[in-house]
C-alpha cells in the first residue's frame, strides 16, 4: 500500500523546458490545466455575453461588432448561423475545457498526491502525456472558428443525422464539424491516461496510515470521477469515431436510410439517430457528475475547515459520492424522453433518475450538518462553499420535475432544462472551482490572495448568477424554447422579451464582476502576501509543507497519518485542528 | 457579515416564492384531454419541490448567522448520526419514488393506450424548416411513399400515384387541421434531421426522428388557432420552423379537408 517508507524521488528537473513546459511534476501539470481551463472559461463566457446580446436585442445592429467578426455580424447584426456556432462552441468549450478540466485535471492532478502523501502520480509521464493532449485537443477545437463555414452549428450534443450529413444540412456541419469531433476524441484519450493514472495513485500510493476512510473527501470525489471518466469517455470515443465514419468513411451508422434534405436523396441505410443520442447520453449523463463530484469533495472539505467542524456523517458522504456516481450511469434516457425511445424503458429511468434525489439529499443534509453548532469563518473560499450548497440544493431540485416523464414532455428542450443544468453543472461547479482557488492558491503559488476583493466577488456572482438562472425557470415554463436565435417568430413567446432583457443585463454585470477575479488572480500570483505553511489552520496532508511545496512534495520527511481527514474542535487536543500526521492523542482518539 | 449571506439567501428564496406564485407568466393555456393531468403533475411537483427548496436554503441562511464565528464557546464536536442519516434515506426515497410512480399515469395515457378504431389520422413529417401533414382521405389508407420522388414543391412527402391507397390522400404545409373533442392518432416523420413536434397549448412535444415513425396521440377539447414549434435543434432556421394546429368543428374539418383534396 504504502511507497513512501521508501520514497522514489525523481530529480527535480533543471532546464526551464523539463521545469516548466514538459513537465513530469504532478503540481506544474496541475497548474497548466488549470491556466488552459482559465482561458477556456473566458472564452466560453465571452460567447455568452455575445449570445446574450443577439436574444435581447434580435434585431438592433452593432456596427463595432461587425469590424471584429465581419462574417458572423454582416450588417452589423448577428446572423442566426454564428449565434448557433456560438452556442455549440460555449457548450462544448465549458462542458469539457472547463468543468472536465479545472476540478480533475487541475485541482485533482495538484492535491490528489498530497493529500495522500505520495511524492507524484503513479505514471507521471502519462499525466504529462495527458495534458499535451488535452491542449492538442483544446487546439483542434478552437481551429474550428477559423475553418471554411466556421464552427458547427449542431450544439454540444451533436445529435445526428444533423452533425452526420455534412454542409448540406446547414454551415459549419463540414470542417468545423469534423474539427469538433476529432477534438473531442482526443479529449477522450486524454482523459482516459488521466482517469488511470488517478485510480492507480489513490490505491497504491497512500502514505503510511493513510486508510480509505482517513482520506479527505476530495480525493474520494477525485477518485469516483475517475471511476466514471475510465467507464464513460471510451464510448463517447466510440461514437466519435463513428460519427466520423459516418461523414468521411460512407458509412451509416447513425443516418438512416431514405434521408431526404433539400431535396436531395442521401445514398444511405439502415443507421440510427437514436443509437448516437444514447451512446452520446451513456457518457453525457455521467459527464454531469464529472463535473459536479470534484465541487461536492471540496465543498466538504471547506465547509469542515472553517465552520472547524469534522465532516458531518463522513461514511453517508462516501457511499452518498458513490451511489450518486454509480446510479449516474443507468439514467441516461432520461435526456431521451421524447426522441421515440420506447415509452417503457422510460418508465424506469424516470424512477432510477428520482432515486438519484436520495444521496443527493444526503450530502445536503451533511453540509447543513456540518455547519450546525460550528464556528464559521466567512473567509471567500467558505463564501463560495456556501454558495455551491445553495446552488446544488436550487440547481438539483428542479430535476425532480425534468426525471419525470409526464412533466418532461413539456418542458423539454425549453429554458427550463437549460437553467437546471446551469445551475448544477455549470454554475454550482464553477463555485466549487472558484472555492477551490482561493482555498488552495496559497499553497499552489505562495502567496494569498486578497479577500476584500474575493468577497466582493462572491456576492457579485452569487447574486448574479440566481438573477440569470431563476428567471430562466419561469421562462422554460411559459414556453421559451432553447437553442432559438431569436424568440420573434412565434406569438406564445413574445412575453417573454423583457425577461430576455432582464437575464442579459444580469449575464453583463455577472460577467463583468469576474473581470475582478482576473486581477485578483495575476495580482495575488505576483504581488499578494506571502502565504505560511498553514494559513487556514487546517487538517489534510498540502498544509504540512512548504507553499509552495517543494519538488517531491515533503522533503524527503516519511508521513505517518494518526487521524481523520477533518479532526477540528476535538475536545482535549491541544489546539482547535489535529492534523492527519499529528501524533496520537493520549485519550486514544 | 454572516447577516448579510443569511439576508442575501432568504431575499433570493423570497424571490423565488414571489415569482413562481405571482403573476409574472405560466405556462400557455391548455386545450387538451390530458393537459390538466400533466399540469396537475407539475403542481404536485412543484409542491414538493418549494417544501425542499424554501426549508434547506432558510436552514443553510440561518446557520450561517446563527454559528458565526463569535467569541468564546466550542464546536460541537460530532461524525455525525446514523439516525439521522438512514431517516434521510427513508423520507426522501419514499418521496422521490412516489412522485416519480404518480407522474407516471398521465405519460401511460399518452402512450400505453390503445387508441379507438375511429381516430383520426395525421401523419406529421417534418422537414428543414417545415411541417407537412397528410390525411389519408376517404379510404382510410395512407399511400405508399417513396423518397427519391420527394420534391418540396410538387411532391412534398413523395406519394407514389402507382399506389391507389394514395390517390385520395391529402397533403398540406404548416397547416394542421383536428375535429374538436375527437382522438386524433398521429405518426411522426422526419425528411431530413431530427425536429421535435411541440404544440405547447396541447402540452404534446414528440421528437420526429428520421428513419422512425413515431406513434402519438392527442385530443383537443377547444377549438382555435394554436401555435406549432420545433424543439429539436435542427439547423439554421430553426427558430422560424412553425406551423398552425387549427381545432374546429367536425363539420369545418370535414369542409377544409374536401376543399384540399379537390385542390
Amino acid at each position: 500500500m504504502s511507497d513512501s517508507a521508501h520514497p522514489v524521488v525523481h530529480p527535480a528537473p533543471t532546464t526551464f523546458i523539463r521545469k516548466w513546459v514538459f513537465s513530469t511534476d504532478h503540481k506544474i501539470i496541475g497548474i497548466q490545466y488549470y491556466f488552459l481551463a482559465l482561458i477556456a472559461v473566458f472564452t466560453g463566457l465571452a460567447l455568452s455575453v455575445l449570445m446574450r446580446l443577439r436574444l435581447a436585442w434580435p434585431a438592433e445592429s452593432w456596427p463595432w461588432l461587425e469590424k471584429i467578426f465581419p462574417l458572423g455580424f454582416e450588417g452589423g447584426v448577428m446572423s442566426p448561423e454564428f449565434y448557433l456556432a456560438m452556442l455549440t462552441m460555449h457548450g462544448t468549450i465549458m462542458v469539457f475545457f472547463v468543468l472536465t478540466t479545472a476540478p480533475q485535471g487541475g485541482f485533482g492532478n495538484y492535491f490528489l498526491p498530497i493529500q495522500i502523501g505520495a511524492h507524484d502520480m503513479a505514471f507521471p509521464v502519462l499525466n504529462m502525456l495527458s495534458f499535451w493532449v488535452t491542449f492538442l485537443s483544446m487546439g483542434v477545437m478552437f481551429a474550428a472558428f477559423f475553418v471554411a463555414g466556421g464552427a458547427p452549428i449542431s450544439g454540444w450534443t451533436a445529435y445526428a443525422p444533423l452533425s452526420a450529413l455534412g454542409e448540406v444540412a446547414g454551415p459549419g456541419l463540414g470542417s468545423g464539424q469534423d474539427l469538433w469531433i476529432i477534438s473531442i476524441a482526443l479529449f477522450c484519450v486524454a482523459s482516459l491516461l488521466g482517469a488511470l493514472n488517478f485510480i492507480t495513485t489513490v490505491l497504491n500510493m497512500r502514505a503510511k496510515g493513510m486508510s480509505l476512510m482517513k482520506m479527505p473527501l476530495t480525493v474520494w470525489t477525485w477518485f469516483t470521477t475517475a471511476i466514471l471518466a475510465l467507464l464513460s469517455f471510451p464510448v463517447l470515443l466510440a461514437a466519435g469515431i463513428l460519427l466520423l465514419l459516418d461523414r468521411i468513411g460512407g458509412t451509416s451508422f447513425f443516418i438512416p436510410a431514405g434521408l431526404v434534405v433539400s431535396d436531395t436523396v442521401i445514398e444511405s441505410s439502415g443507421g440510427s439517430p437514436i443509437l448516437w443520442q444514447h451512446l452520446f447520453w451513456f457518457f453525457g449523463h455521467p459527464e454531469v457528475y464529472i463535473a459536479i463530484l470534484p465541487g461536492m469533495g471540496v465543498t466538504s472539505q471547506l465547509l469542515a475547515t472553517f465552520a472547524r467542524k469534522p465532516v458531518f456523517g463522513y461514511h453517508a458522504m462516501v457511499v452518498a459520492i458513490f451511489a450518486i456516481g454509480m446510479l449516474g450511469f443507468f439514467v441516461w434516457g432520461h435526456h431521451m424522453f421524447v426522441s421515440g425511445l420506447s415509452p417503457f424503458s422510460a418508465l424506469v429511468f424516470s424512477i432510477l433518475t428520482l432515486a438519484i434525489g436520495v444521496p443527493s439529499a444526503i450530502k445536503t443534509f451533511n453540509w447543513l450538518g456540518t455547519l450546525w453548532g460550528g464556528k464559521i469563518r466567512l473567509t471567500t473560499a467558505m463564501l463560495f462553499a456556501i454558495g455551491f450548497v445553495s446552488l446544488f440544493v436550487s440547481g438539483g431540485i428542479t430535476g425532480l420535475f425534468l426525471g419525470q416523464t409526464s412533466v418532461d414532455v413539456q418542458l423539454h428542450d425549453t429554458y427550463f432544462p437549460v437553467a437546471h443544468f446551469h445551475m448544477i453543472m455549470g454554475v454550482a461547479a464553477i463555485f466549487g472551482i472558484l472555492g477551490a482557488t482561493y482555498y488552495w492558491f496559497p499553497k499552489m503559488f505562495g502567496r494569498m490572495l486578497h479577500e476584500g476583493l474575493g468577497k466582493l466577488h462572491f456576492w457579485l456572482t452569487f447574486a448574479g448568477v440566481n438573477a440569470i438562472f431563476i428567471p430562466m425557470h419561469l421562462m422554460g415554463i411559459m414556453g421559451q424554447l432553447r437553442r432559438y436565435a431569436e424568440s420573434t417568430e412565434f406569438k406564445f413567446m413574445e412575453p417573454l422579451q423583457p425577461y430576455q432583457e432582464f437575464v442579459t443585463i444580469a449575464v453583463f454585470v455577472t460577467a463583468a464582476a469576474q473581470l475582478l477575479f482576473l486581477v485578483n488572480f495575476f495580482w495575488g500570483m505576483f504581488k499578494g502576501k506571502k502565504a505560511t505553511e498553514n494559513p487556514w489552520e487546517a487538517t489534510t496532508l498540502e498544509w504540512i509543507t512548504a507553499s509552495p511545496p517543494p519538488h517531491d512534495n515533503f522533503g524527503g520527511r516519511e508521513l505517518v497519518v494518526h487521524h481523520g481527514a477533518y479532526e477540528y474542535g476535538v475536545p482535549g487536543a491541544p489546539r482547535d485542528y489535529v492534523m492527519q500526521t499529528d501524533p496520537p492523542l493520549e485519550s486514544g482518539k | 457579515m454572516a447577516l448579510a449571506l443569511a439576508i442575501l439567501i432568504w431575499a433570493i428564496v423570497l424571490a423565488s416564492v414571489v415569482l413562481f406564485t405571482g403573476e409574472f407568466g405560466w405556462f400557455p393555456p391548455q386545450i387538451s384531454a390530458h393537459g390538466d393531468a400533466m399540469d396537475a403533475q407539475f403542481n404536485n411537483t412543484l409542491v414538493v419541490v418549494a417544501i425542499g427548496f424554501i426549508l434547506a436554503q432558510v436552514a443553510l441562511g440561518y446557520y450561517v448567522w446563527r454559528y458565526r464565528d463569535r467569541a468564546g464557546g466550542r464546536v460541537v464536536y460530532t461524525h455525525g448520526n446514523a439516525k439521522f442519516e438512514v431517516a434521510t434515506v427513508l423520507i426522501t426515497a419514499v418521496t422521490f419514488v412516489t412522485l416519480a410512480i404518480i407522474g407516471q399515469r398521465v405519460w401511460i395515457d399518452l402512450h400505453l393506450e390503445d387508441m379507438p378504431e375511429d381516430a383520426v389520422q395525421v401523419e406529421v413529417t417534418a422537414q428543414q424548416f417545415a411541417w407537412n401533414f397528410r390525411y389519408p382521405g376517404p379510404d382510410g389508407q395512407f399511400g405508399r411513399t417513396v423518397p427519391r420522388l420527394i420534391n418540396d414543391q410538387l411532391n412534398p412527402v413523395g406519394l407514389d400515384s402507382g399506389d391507389p391507397a394514395s390517390k385520395d390522400d391529402v397533403v398540406t404545409l404548416n397547416r394542421m387541421a383536428i375535429p374538436v373533442n375527437r382522438d386524433i392518432r398521429l405518426t411522426l416523420r422526419s425528411k431530413d434531421v431530427t425536429h421535435s413536434f411541440f404544440v405547447p397549448a396541447m402540452r404534446f412535444k414528440q421528437d420526429t426522428t428520421p428513419g422512425l415513425a413515431v406513434p402519438g396521440h392527442f385530443k383537443a377539447l377547444k377549438t382555435g388557432e394554436y401555435e406549432i414549434a420545433c424543439a429539436e435543434l435542427c439547423g439554421l432556421q430553426h427558430y422560424k420552423m412553425k406551423g398552425f394546429l387549427m381545432v374546429m368543428s367536425d363539420q369545418e374539418f370535414e369542409a377544409w379537408l374536401k376543399e384540399r383534396a379537390e385542390f
